[in-house]
């Protein structure tokens, strides 16, 4: 009997092995092989050689290389408005107006819901003002953008602020006299690094990814000027998405490295950026 | 930036609540935040709202909604939807037999964070580069085409059947299966192996643990998943547009269209009327969704 049923579990246990490494290597092969093929594509020589002629000609194209700036630009904008947004607001709504708290949450949240094709049809009339009475600067797209990284953004650094006493914290420092420019830039902020440094990845990997709005809005950032290169020239546009794919892997990695230091993160920060998202990227 | 110039607040601190609480200017601390999200969030959203009552004269019409019925937009609404559902349902059954063979593995194993932290950067997989490395991969220059041609299985015969919607459901399985991994793997963490011993105990075999316990547990999550994966398809547009570039066959491309003065007339009214037309399905699909994950806390 005992025998019986030791064997009838030894059958499930080598069934599951066998099921784990089928779906394991299906699922690498499903999401590995893409990537690999655009690196091959990308150092594809004329006669069968590997070659990095792609990469170099790179710079060979200035409205690459000026939408590559331009993108860099727009992720540094973006990350700092939504920074100085973010983190008062939520330090003080924590502190004086808990009630509130559902409701900047609620706003924070709602750029989940709306899909940025449908944000970009509210703002294009906005965009068309700004551009005759302001700027028709591409960075004035960072305006839009801190909209976008919003949900990303509040979930980081909410996870950050649940960690620590920020009550606790500001009390302590006001009552030593500090002012509130201080408990901010002294107390807080170096209490939340970490989950600021989260915030920041995030929003620098979403804009530089960012395709949507750009296009319909007719300005060159990255992702727009990969569609128009891909057309002319597939070798090279598809090596700058293969460097800036890397560029987002690297930036994530080290957000999952930040994170899996205990620092009483809720939630793991890599997940963050899809869960419960319906992502703006796509 | 809040606390200079607001001396209420500052005498407010360390007092008890009751003092000097009636003319609190506390409030004043949101304000900038709530005033930019009025107006890149809040202002958008009306002009969309009200912008798609009106015409090209500033009157009032309910034309924007007339043109939906367009054959075109009714035929991308129909695509739209049988792409997103049926890349919603594959990519939830593929993603939970991956996250099964995660669960199954250590909780804290090196496999399980590695295919965590992929999913979520897969799951984000910008739209532009996705596009690029199918047709990278697949496409009729790509290394795995060249390799099947030249062993004799060319699968381009019926025609490049990756610039169409067959094509495009496959991409969108890349960003759908990670999505599901993320989403579904706490629900299947809540999973309890007291509970197959429990159903072992009482006589039971595999079957009917699957068909009487986890199952029934694990649906709802399911459901809400599949929906969410439904709605992130929905409203993809990059990598669809990045793909295929002739005949607009999504409705977040009729929408670029509709924005654009490229293709013919440009109609911001109607692209006001389109975009309410996705809000209203996506909207609709993301309450469900929330109503079965609150189901779903229940029990996992």
């Amino acid at each position: 009997m005992a025998v019986a049923a030791r064997s009838i579990h030894g059958t499930r246990r080598l069934k599951l092995q066998v099921f784990r490494t089928v779906v394991f290597v299906a699922a690498a092969v499903f999401f590995l092989v893409p990537i690999g093929a655009m690196v091959e594509f990308s150092t594809r020589g004329n006669s069968g050689q590997r070659t990095l002629e792609y990469w170099k000609e790179i710079l060979a194209y200035p409205d690459m290389v000026q939408a590559i700036v331009a993108s860099l630009e727009l992720a540094a904008i973006t990350s700092v408005v939504m920074l100085v947004l973010l983190v008062p607001t939520m330090v003080w709504v924590r502190l004086k107006l808990p009630r509130l708290s559902r409701i900047v949450e609620f706003v924070c949240l709602l750029p989940l819901t709306i899909p940025a094709i449908v944000l970009v049809v509210g703002l294009f009339p906005m965009y068309i003002w700004l551009g005759t009475n302001v700027s028709d600067s591409i960075l004035t797209l960072a305006l839009a953008y801190v909209v976008l990284v919003l949900p990303y953004c509040y979930r980081a650094l909410d996870a950050g602020l649940g960690g620590i006493d920020v009550k606790t914290l500001s009390e302590a420092a006001r009552s030593l006299g500090a002012n509130w420019l201080d408990v901010m830039w002294r107390i807080i902020v170096p209490n939340i690094s970490n989950a600021i440094l989260n915030a920041t990845l995030l929003s620098v990997a979403l804009v530089l990814g960012e395709y949507t709005i750009a296009n319909n809005l007719l300005y060159n950032n990255l992702q727009v000027e990969l569609v128009h290169l891909g057309r002319a020239n597939a070798g090279v546009s598809i090596a700058v998405a293969v460097a800036s794919l890397l560029f987002a892997f690297v930036l994530l990695v080290v957000l999952a490295f930040i994170g899996a230091r205990p620092r009483r993160m809720h939630r793991d920060p890599v997940a963050m950026l899809a869960s419960p998202a319906v992502s703006s990227q796509k | 930036m809040i606390a200079a110039g607001n001396p209420a607040v500052a005498t407010n601190v360390g007092r008890p609540l009751a003092g000097g609480r009636r003319f609190s200017l506390d409030w004043i601390g949101v304000v900038p935040f709530l005033a930019y999200a009025g107006l890149f969030l809040l202002l958008p959203s009306t002009i969309i709202a009200l912008g798609a009552f009106v015409n090209a004269d500033g009157a009032f019409t309910l034309e924007n909604y007339q043109h939906l019925s367009r054959s075109y937009v009714v035929k991308s609404t129909v695509d739209t939807t049988v792409i997103s559902a049926v890349t919603a349902v594959a990519g939830a059954i593929l993603g939970a037999l991956l996250s099964y063979a995660i669960v199954m593995g250590s909780p804290n194993g090196v496999l399980r964070r590695l295919v965590v932290s992929a999913s979520g950067v897969l799951a984000q997989f910008g739209g532009v580069t996705l596009a690029f490395a199918f047709i990278a991969s697949i496409g009729p220059a790509g290394f795995v085409y060249l390799f099947a041609q030249a062993h004799g299985f060319d699968y381009y015969t019926h025609g490049i059947w990756l610039f169409e919607r067959t094509g495009l459901g496959l991409v969108y399985l890349y960003f759908q299966i990670p999505l599901m991994v993320l989403v579904f793997l706490p629900a299947l963490d809540g999973i309890k192996p007291q509970w197959r011993e429990a159903t072992e105990s009482l006589g039971g075999n595999t079957w009917h643990y699957w068909r009487h316990v986890a199952g029934p547990l694990l649906f709802p999550a399911f459901l809400g998943a599949t929906l969410l994966l439904f709605a992130n398809a929905f409203s993809a547009y990059a990598t669809a547009n990045a793909l295929i570039n002739q005949g607009q066959p999504m409705l977040s491309q009729q929408i670029g269209g509709a924005l654009s003065s490229e293709v013919g007339a440009f109609e911001p009214g109607f692209a006001k009327a389109i975009a309410v037309e996705m809000i209203v399905i996506v909207t609709l699909v993301t309450v469900l969704y929330s109503l079965l994950q609150r189901r779903t806390s229940r029990w996992l």
